[in-house]
Order: C-alpha cells, then structure tokens, then sequence
C-alpha cells in the first residue's frame, strides 16, 4: 500500500480491524457491565434492549471478546517484553507527564506505559473470562458452587472496575499524544511523531526501509 | 409474586433512594415448630396448589424426600434427617424448607435489577418476576441456598410468604393446611411468645436444648423454627448455625461499589485535567525534520 512520504508503517489493516473490533465489543462490554454494577446505572440496560437482553448478551459478547483479544495479544504480545529501559522510563512518570521527553530514555515500538496497559488488559480480560464463566447462570449455573460463584462475582467486579480504569489511560494516552490516533486509522505515523515517542523504534524500522 | 402493596415496600432491590414506605405494617412471621411436624408434605402440597404451580413427576431414590431439591415449582420441601444420637438412639428429623425472609435479606442486597426483590414492612421479602432479569445474582446472595431459575423462563422463584394471602388477612396456605398445627402464622411478637410457651414444653419433656431459630446474623427472620436441638441446627438437614450474607457478598455489593465508580471518575477527571493544565504533547517541525532525516538514512 502506498504511504506519504515521511511518514512510518505502524499497524497492518489486519491489526487495526482487530483492534477495533476488540474495542468496540470491550465497550459494549462495559456499557452492558456496569448498568448491572451499579443501580444509578441500570438505564444502560436500555442500550441493549433491557435488563434482561443485557444479562443474555453480556456473556457471549465477552465470549467474542476472548476470541478477539487473543488476535491482538498474538500480533502484540512480542513487542511488549518487559526491559530495562522500561523501568527506567516509568521512574521517570514525572517527566513523561510533563511532556519532557528529553530525560526519557529512547523508547522502542512500545514505551513501558503501553507495556502496562497490554498486560494489565491480558491479565484483567483473562480473568474477567474465567470468573464470567463461573458467574453465568444459564450456561453454567450446575457446574459450579454458590461459594465459587460468590468469589467469581468478586473478582469479576474488580477486574472490571481496573480495566476501566486502564482503558481510560489508554484512551486519554491516544488523545493527549497528537498524531496517535492515525496509527490505528490510518496505519501509519509520521517520522516526526515516531522520532519524538519511539525513537529506537524509528531508527529500527528506518534500516529495515519502513518508510 | 406480584407487588401486591405498594405503601409499604421497606427495601426495594436496585434503588438507592427511599421506597414507598408512608404506610407501614407490623411484622409478621411464620412459626414452624419442627417437635410437631409429621412430615406428611401437607404443606408441600398446599404451596403447589395456591400457586397454581406443579411438579414434574420425579423418581424414587430410596429417600422420603420429593422432589430431591427445591425447584422453581416446590417453593418448600420436607428435608428429613436421621441423625443417630451419642447413646444410640435414633432421632428422625423433619425439617420444611424454604425461603426464611430474612429481616436483611442477601438475595435483595445482591439483585442488580430495581425492584425485582422487594421487602414490605411486614417482614415479607417477594421477588416481583416481571422486573426480573434472570441473572442468578441473588442465588449469591442468600446464605439459606433458597432462590431457584427457572429452565422455562430463567427466572428466580421462591417462597412469597403468601404475600397475596397475607395482604387480604389470610395466612399462609402451608400453614392452613398443617393438619398437626406445626406451622403458625402471625405477628412476629406472638409467634415470639408462641414458641417460648413451646419451648417451655420441650424442655419440661427433657430436650433442655430446646430454642427459638430466629438468626440474628440476618438480622432475625420472618420464618422461625422450634428446634428440640436448637444448640445444633446444622443436624437439621445442614440448617446453617449462624448464617449471615457471606463477606463476599458484602464486598462485592458493599461500600466499595460506590468508591469503584467514584475511581472510574476520578481516572476521567485527572485525565481531563491533566490535559487543560500541560495542553496537548504535539510534534514540532523539528521532530519532523528529524523524523524524516532518520527514514532518509535507513535509505542508503
């Protein structure tokens, strides 16, 4: 596919359609979630056709989810391997949030921020699965324990609530860094923007011809 | 059950804000004296028949008790327990089974759906099926194993109390119907009496454990028993000694869903600030000029 000039290939259009499909089902997710998290609001259940489609469709809409997220974590999980540079970019909190980029260390495809949220999401949606399993009565309401369906129901909420949180990070991240966006709708970054944020990445991507 | 009065409701499932609750009225219980009971599943029968529901037709494994469980259908069930004593003699307990309306009632607290469960100030809590959405949440929520899902129509059923039949005066039809007058209906006050005069009996005849069931860890309950072994009720078909809503129960319904909803919104609200304090982190030309120089050199 043909790019503008000076412009980096960052994700395939496989990739970003993954991506999006993942995100538009995660949001549905927490949309149907959280009006039964919560009585204030219930009214989200309207979204989906009412209380009862809500509960119907929660669970096989995080069935989807896992069969997605499993395209994404395949196509990203060898890009967001823990380094050293990782930790020292995530001492630095302070200046990545201060825009200081020049005390940062040169990060690569993924700074450890993006790192974070990768693993956070891994870890929360696999265990928003298997407790999803446990907690759903009309499938597996038999198999398992009233104990177990408690400590499901537990862990459910609490993934849930964190992986709200770090998609609003993620989100917010996108947002606040200019020139992020287009890298899932377009497919592409500019050399100015991968040179300011993901340097190394840049300089790999430049002696592999990616331009 | 349908909500068959509505001045009255003390709890209302899902709802933050006070239910209607100008009128309000003394609360009542059932008594079910097990030294009484026969087991002769009277009341069973009596619960299908004023409810219009019916049982599917099981089979025998050897045991006295039919159906096996609780159903959507059998709202009430004869457990009966043959407990050997320490000097050997046997004692063939009977206990009737089913909703025990508990004055804090787990399957409310944990019903996402507004209204689905209420609580009037009678003491009866009601699941009200059209509001329910088949979730299974109060199954969690009871420390009694009580609620039940329909395969039909994935709802939740369970004893009502009667509460169409105690809203016109009448008493429960399982305590109508006992022919040996091991269940009583009431207030709770009386029935509070009525056991004591009960237990006094009992324990005249030698069961000096004799005592009023009535868990105060649920905050007492609108379904009481007189237990000849009321220092053991677990003998009592796994009757729970000190049942209250599970912690995790608590947890998950508790104090900290506010603060979880609070956190989601303060995530948002720090982002927003953060933006409209630092502005934007924009490319500059000099980025570019870089960006292009670098892709340029992988060129050679």
């Amino acid at each position: 596919m043909k790019r503008p000039a000076g412009t980096v290939s960052r994700y395939t259009p496989g990739a970003r359609a993954n991506h999006w499909l993942n995100a538009i089902i995660l949001i549905l997710l927490a949309l149907s979630g959280m009006a039964l998290f919560h009585p204030a609001l219930f009214f989200l259940t309207g979204l989906f056709g009412g209380g009862v489609w809500a509960r119907i469709l929660h669970p096989w809409m995080g069935v989807a989810l896992i069969f997605t997220f499993a395209g994404l974590f395949i196509r990203f999980c060898r890009y967001n391997i823990w380094s050293k540079t990782d930790t020292q970019w995530l001492n630095r909190i302070r200046d990545v949030l201060a825009a200081r980029d020049e005390n940062l260390p040169e990060v690569g495809r993924y700074n450890a921020g993006q790192k974070l949220v990768f693993w956070l999401m891994t870890i929360g949606i696999l265990a928003l699965f298997l407790s999803g399993l446990v907690m759903w009565e009309s499938q597996f309401g038999d198999v398992f324990s009233v104990e177990q369906k408690r400590i499901a129901a537990v862990v459910h909420a609490t993934a849930a609530v964190v992986i709200i949180g770090v998609w609003i990070i993620h989100l917010y991240a996108a947002i606040w860094v200019k020139g992020t966006v287009r890298a899932m709708t377009r497919g592409t970054v500019t050399g100015g923007w991968a040179w300011k944020h993901h340097r190394k990445w840049l300089r790999e991507e430049a002696a592999k011809g990616n331009k | 059950m349908a909500t068959m009065q509505s001045l009255d409701i003390k709890r209302y499932s899902a709802t933050t804000t006070t239910s209607p609750s100008v009128r309000e009225s003394v609360e009542v219980a059932k008594l079910i004296d097990v030294s009484r009971c026969i087991g002769c599943k009277a009341c069973q029968a009596a619960c299908l028949e004023w409810n219009d529901l019916r049982e599917e037709v099981g089979i025998n494994v050897g045991h006295y008790e039919n159906p096996h469980d609780l159903t959507e259908n059998s709202w009430t069930l004869m457990r009966y327990s043959e407990v050997e004593e320490a000097d050997g003699h046997l004692e063939w307990l009977i206990r009737k089974d089913g909703c025990m309306h508990c004055d804090d009632p787990g399957c409310l607290k944990a019903c996402p759906a507004p209204g689905a469960i209420v609580q009037y100030s009678n003491g009866i809590v009601d699941f009200v099926s059209e509001n329910c959405i088949g979730c299974g949440y109060c199954i969690k929520g009871c420390p009694f194993n009580i609620p039940r899902i329909s395969q039909k129509d994935r709802k939740a059923y369970k004893c009502t109390l009667c509460s169409d039949r105690v809203a016109v005066g009448q008493a429960p039809a399982c305590a109508k119907a006992c022919p040996t007058q091991a269940i009583s209906f009431g207030t709770k006050e009386d029935m509070t009496h009525w056991a004591e005069a009960r237990i006094a009996d009992l324990k005249e005849r030698g069961y000096e454990n004799a005592g009023l069931y009535d868990p105060q860890g649920v905050g007492g309950t609108h379904v009481m028993y007189v237990l000849k072994h009321a220092d053991r009720p677990e003998i009592y078909a796994n009757l729970p000694k000190e049942p209250k809503i599970s912690a995790l129960v608590e947890a998950w319904k508790g104090w900290p869903k506010p603060f979880a909803l609070a956190g989601i919104g303060l995530t948002a609200l720090i982002g927003f600030m953060h933006y409209v304090t630092n502005g934007p982190n924009e490319v500059d030309d000099e980025d570019e000029d870089q960006g292009k120089r670098t892709l340029g050199q992988g060129d050679r």
